[in-house]
């Protein structure tokens, strides 16, 4: 388990998120400067749209938590631990850090 | 055309005489009870049409077609085997043969025979009442023949001044007539209206320009020196008219039972007992023929009754009867509220009387409590019906009334509660009258689980009829949801306690310009999924900015913020504006070209225009550059904005076509095409009333007339259909604008989100009357502000593509990936027809296996 070196903190957008490949995987990046953890990554893929969609979807603070809302179908998934809110399913999730101006997540290679 | 030959032998033969309102109901009754399984049923009509809605009959004269009004096509009697015949008269009926005589003297045996023959307008004797140009007002034919007159003619007059001659007056005004009244009885509305009630109406309909004459006896109708008619009254006075619309009451259509022998009451009516059965019991009859307790019953909720009795006591249920109605009124007679409920002229024994009279604003109310005032017997109303309900109420259910009972009818004084909370209403409470719905038929529909006053109209038919009862029918479900738990909240979300309206209000008179200061000010957290895209639709209507902007992006749903719409794979699609559907072969070469290119599945959508599919992120930019340069607009295919302005090719080419709908599309979608809105708009324009367009399915529908354009307002296709409200008539090109200026800057500022404009319309308070008057009349004083926030959408229009291409940091946001060039593996085409589509799951493992 090491820290993996993604992208610059410029190249992420506000409040949103963007989609970048690490080791051959989909990974979904929200920038949220709200947040303590400030970025999170989760899978991209929607396990339920079946499509690697969760990057394009809304982020949303519900009751406390944040999550993005799939783009495609409209469930939630959290940004911290990638539970699906409305079904049994998840996405995986991995930490990550920002460290002037880089992001870094840690990821099992 | 009947055959002679009968199917006793397999099932006993049920007819039924009259397709009027209630024959076709009681029709609809028998099919809800299985009746066709019982019985070989077959309908016999005089009119060329089947059952139409006869009590919107005068909406056939503001737009409506004999198609909008028919209560069937006719495929609900084919599919259940009903046999029916139109233009189809029985002129005799015998019955110890059991057999009829059609008028084309063909025979047809029955078993049982069901009489809903209605009744016939009274034309009263008068010396001269069978000249040319003197009418009725009953039939389609009827109203085709009054229009036909009506072209040549200056001046109309009604005969009598009840509840149908005022609605008959309000037609020929609405014709363009001079229009005047002549009532015999003292004052007009005899039957409902008591004398102060009947002189306030009076002077509320003259002020409209309707000329009254009452106390009026008309002797002779000769003809007249500068008229068609000269109408010489008792008193030596005289009226010039072209044309004579007799109202004077209706007869039962008994003629039938008379020449059977069934017994008939003395002034008319065929004599039914509880189970709607005459004196011959296979015979039944219903409706307005029918003569119950020596009673006449001129209203369809009776009728609908007696149709419900005599269908369940024909299919051996005998639980029902028939015992009486209330024949309580409300009106809007030439735009004036009249109500009369119950005894309305105060003839029981020992009434009281409360009076409240208001020369200055035109309003009479009467209340007549017993005699201990504790119940209320009767009651009138002239000028403001928004007491009848309640009123209603308290009688129909013998509620005991409060201790101030005047305050009933009292006009509201700060801000002290009138009227009746539906709380207080027992449960066997008649909500809707035309279709027997009590509030526990809508408190069982909402356990059940219909939600919304839409789905409760859906399952029991309430407000359905005549819509009187729309108003309280939204009480009753909010007072259900209320009382099950369901939050009829109306904040946005956790972050906002505000409707999307008052939203709009802040953003707009305290200029904010982000989400983030308006959250700062008025929200709490940090947003969701709901109030962000809301937010973000009300920043572009308010301010115009561009929805890519910075601060805005993060508000946007995935097809605004990529300015596409994401297909099931996440790829995109791809719609440049063709604005009406008028394209020039090079565009669409172009389009063919960059289809190509990009290896694109084409197709032409149902709005009139292309739409090119598998799009992927990265590829956005470069399509949209190219479509650009060749001229093509953004179609805005993703927003919450303007869809699209179907229209047909209108006079330039068609020989039917009246006026340019061609131009008028293109201009308007070019005018409104910038604007976000709650939810999508829908245009259209046909070029006449052929209607190629489909204008009638619209959220704004436009129809060219030979003196100008017809608006309609509020349709839509998709989940739950609706036609749209024809709106205005024969407008000129810039008062259409401006009206279509007017409704579409009041539907932004105060819809609900995700709310199209038919459910925003019939939320509203007053509905389509409340939006004419507001947008017509100007009565809240904003149309001029209205026009002024849209002039300033359509001068602030950026095709979003455009400056998109023209700005490095939007682009950003369409890399697939932040950190490296490839494209997403999970998108797999397949070939099909010629063109791509998404490979399914099963063919994307095949294809995998094979490459790997
Ligand atoms: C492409 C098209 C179907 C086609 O192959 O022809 C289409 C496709 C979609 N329609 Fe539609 N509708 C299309 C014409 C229609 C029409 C016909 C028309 O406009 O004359 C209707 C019924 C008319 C109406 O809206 O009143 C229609 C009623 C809907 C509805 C139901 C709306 C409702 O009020 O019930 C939705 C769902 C919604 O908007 O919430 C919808 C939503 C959609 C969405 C946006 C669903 C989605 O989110 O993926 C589809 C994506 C379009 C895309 O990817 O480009 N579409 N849709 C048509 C595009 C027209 C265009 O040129 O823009
Ligand atoms: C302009 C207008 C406005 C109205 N407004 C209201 C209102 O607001 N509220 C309300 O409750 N009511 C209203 N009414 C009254 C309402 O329309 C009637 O109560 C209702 O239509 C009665 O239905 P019915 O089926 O009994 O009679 P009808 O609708 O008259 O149907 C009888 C049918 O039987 C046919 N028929 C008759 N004799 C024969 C025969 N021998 N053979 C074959 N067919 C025959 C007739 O041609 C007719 O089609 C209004 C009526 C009019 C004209
Ligand atoms: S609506 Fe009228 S003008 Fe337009 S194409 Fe049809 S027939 Fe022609
Ligand atoms: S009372 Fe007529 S529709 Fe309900």
């Amino acid at each position: 388990m090491q820290w993996n070196l993604i992208c610059k903190q410029s190249d992420l957008v506000v409040d949103a998120g963007v989609a970048a490949m690490v080791n051959g995987k989909q990974v979904a990046l929200f920038y949220v400067p709200a947040a303590p953890e400030q970025v999170f990554a989760i899978g991209n893929w929607d396990p339920i749209g079946k499509a690697n969609v969760l990057s394009r979807g809304l982020v949303t603070h519900l009751q406390g938590q944040w999550s993005v809302a799939s783009p495609l179908y409209k469930q939630h998934y959290s940004l911290l631990d990638g539970q699906c809110v409305e079904e049994d399913v998840k996405v995986p999730a991995w930490p990550t850090k920002l460290v002037d101006g880089k992001v870094y997540i840690r990821q099992p290679d | 055309m009947i055959s002679k030959t009968s199917n006793r032998a397999l099932k006993p033969h049920l007819v039924v005489i009259g397709n009027g309102m209630v024959g076709h109901h009681f029709i609809e009754q028998l099919i809800a009870q299985g009746g066709q399984d019982l019985y070989q049923i077959t309908v016999l009509g005089e009119e060329p049409h089947l059952a139409y809605d006869r009590v919107h009959l005068s909406e056939y004269f503001s737009g409506k077609g004999a198609a909008d009004l028919a209560m069937t096509d006719g495929s609900l009697y084919d599919e259940n085997g009903i046999r029916y015949f139109t233009s189809s008269q029985v002129t005799e009926i015998h019955r110890e043969a059991k057999t009829l005589t059609l008028e084309t003297g063909e025979f047809l045996p029955y078993d049982k025979l069901v009489l809903a023959t209605g009744s016939y307008p009274f034309v009263p004797p008068i010396a001269g009442h069978q000249r040319d140009n003197t009418f009725v007002y009953r039939t389609l034919e009827d109203l085709d023949a009054i229009r036909a007159c009506a072209q040549h003619a200056t001046r109309g007059t009604v005969v009598g001044g009840g509840l149908l001659g005022l609605e008959a007056a309000n037609a020929l005004k609405q014709l363009g007539l001079e229009t005047s009244v002549v009532e015999f009885a003292p004052r007009l509305m005899p039957v409902q209206l008591d004398e102060s009630g009947g002189e306030v109406l009076k002077v509320m309909i003259e002020k409209l320009g309707v000329s009254v004459y009452a106390n009026t006896v008309t002797q002779e109708i000769i003809d007249g020196d500068d008229a068609y008619h000269r109408m010489n009254f008792a008193d030596g006075s005289h009226l010039e008219t072209d044309l004579i619309l007799f109202s004077a009451g209706i007869r039962p259509q008994d003629a039938l039972a008379k020449q059977s022998g069934l017994t008939v009451g003395e002034r008319g009516g065929i004599a039914i007992n509880n189970h709607c059965q005459t004196s011959d019991d296979s015979v039944y009859a219903i409706g307005e023929c029918a003569l119950w307790n020596n009673r006449i019953f001129g209203l369809v909720a009776p009728g609908y009754t007696m149709a419900k009795t005599a269908a369940g006591h024909l299919l051996g249920d005998a639980s029902l009867s028939f015992t009486g109605a209330d024949m309580s009124t409300k009106l809007k007679l030439l735009g004036c509220d009249v109500g009369s409920i119950g005894d309305a002229h105060g003839q029981s024994q020992g009434c009281k009387v409360f009076v409240y009279q208001d020369e200055m604003s035109q309003s009479y109310r009467k209340m007549v409590v017993s005699e201990d005032g504790k119940k209320l017997l009767g009651a009138v109303l002239v000028g403001d019906n928004s007491y009848y309900d309640t009123l209603l109420q308290y009688f129909l259910n013998a509620i005991d009334l409060p201790d101030q009972a005047q305050s009933l009818i009292l006009p509201a004084m700060g801000d002290a509660p009138v009227g009746l909370g539906v709380d207080a209403l027992p449960a066997t409470a008649s909500i809707c009258s035309c279709h027997n719905v009590s509030k526990q038929d809508i408190s069982d529909a909402v356990c059940k689980g219909a939600l919304s006053v839409g789905d409760v109209k859906g399952v029991t038919k309430a407000a359905t009829g005549c819509g009187g009862c729309a108003a309280l029918l939204k009480k009753v479900v909010d007072n259900e949801l209320l009382s099950l738990g369901v939050e009829v909240s109306t904040d946005l979300c956790e972050h906002f306690a505000y409707t999307r309206q008052d939203l709009y209000n802040l953003i707009k008179v305290e200029e904010i310009k982000s989400f983030k200061a308006l959250l700062a000010k008025h929200g709490k957290g940090h947003g969701c999924d709901i109030c962000k895209p809301a937010v973000g639709s009300i920043l572009a209507s308010v301010w115009n900015d561009y929805v890519l902007k910075k601060e805005h992006i993060s508000l946007q749903d995935t097809n605004d913020r990529f300015l596409a719409n994401m297909q099931k794979d996440g790829t995109y699609s791809i719609v440049p504006r063709i604005p009406g559907g008028e394209i020039t072969p090079e565009k669409l070469i172009v389009l063919g070209e960059v289809a190509q290119q990009y290896k694109l599945y084409t197709k032409v959508t149902g709005g009139q225009r292309i739409d090119l599919f598998g799009a992927t992120l990265s590829q956005l930019p470069a399509i949209w550059k190219q479509l650009i340069d060749a001229g093509f607009e953004t179609g805005q295919a993703y927003g919450k904005s303007l869809r699209t302005v179907k229209s047909c090719v209108g006079s330039t080419w068609c020989r039917y076509g009246v006026n340019d709908s061609m131009t008028m599309a293109i201009d308007l979608e070019n005018r409104y095409k910038g604007l976000r809105s709650p939810h999508k708009i829908k245009f259209a324009v046909s070029g006449c009333t052929r209607e190629c367009a489909e204008a009638q399915s619209k959220d704004i529908g436009v129809i060219a007339t030979e003196g100008g354009w017809n608006l309609y307002v509020c349709g839509n296709g998709g989940m739950k259909p609706r036609h749209g409200d024809l709106f205005a008539t024969d407008l000129d090109d810039a008062t259409l604008v401006k009206y279509i200026d007017r409704v579409l800057m009041f539907y932004t500022k105060t819809a609900d989100r995700l709310q199209r404009t038919s459910v925003w319309m019939e939320g509203l308070e007053g509905g389509l009357d409340y939006l004419k008057s507001v947008v017509i009349e100007d009565k809240l004083g904003m149309c001029a502000e209205l026009e002024a926030q849209m002039q300033a959408v359509v001068d602030t229009f950026q095709c979003e593509w455009k400056t998109t291409l023209e700005d490095d940091e939007a682009l950003k946001t369409f890399r697939q990936f932040v950190n490296s060039e490839g494209e997403d593996t999970n998108v797999v085409f397949v070939e099909e027809r010629n063109q791509v589509r998404p490979a399914t799951d099963l063919e994307k493992q095949q294809l995998i296996a094979k490459v790997g």
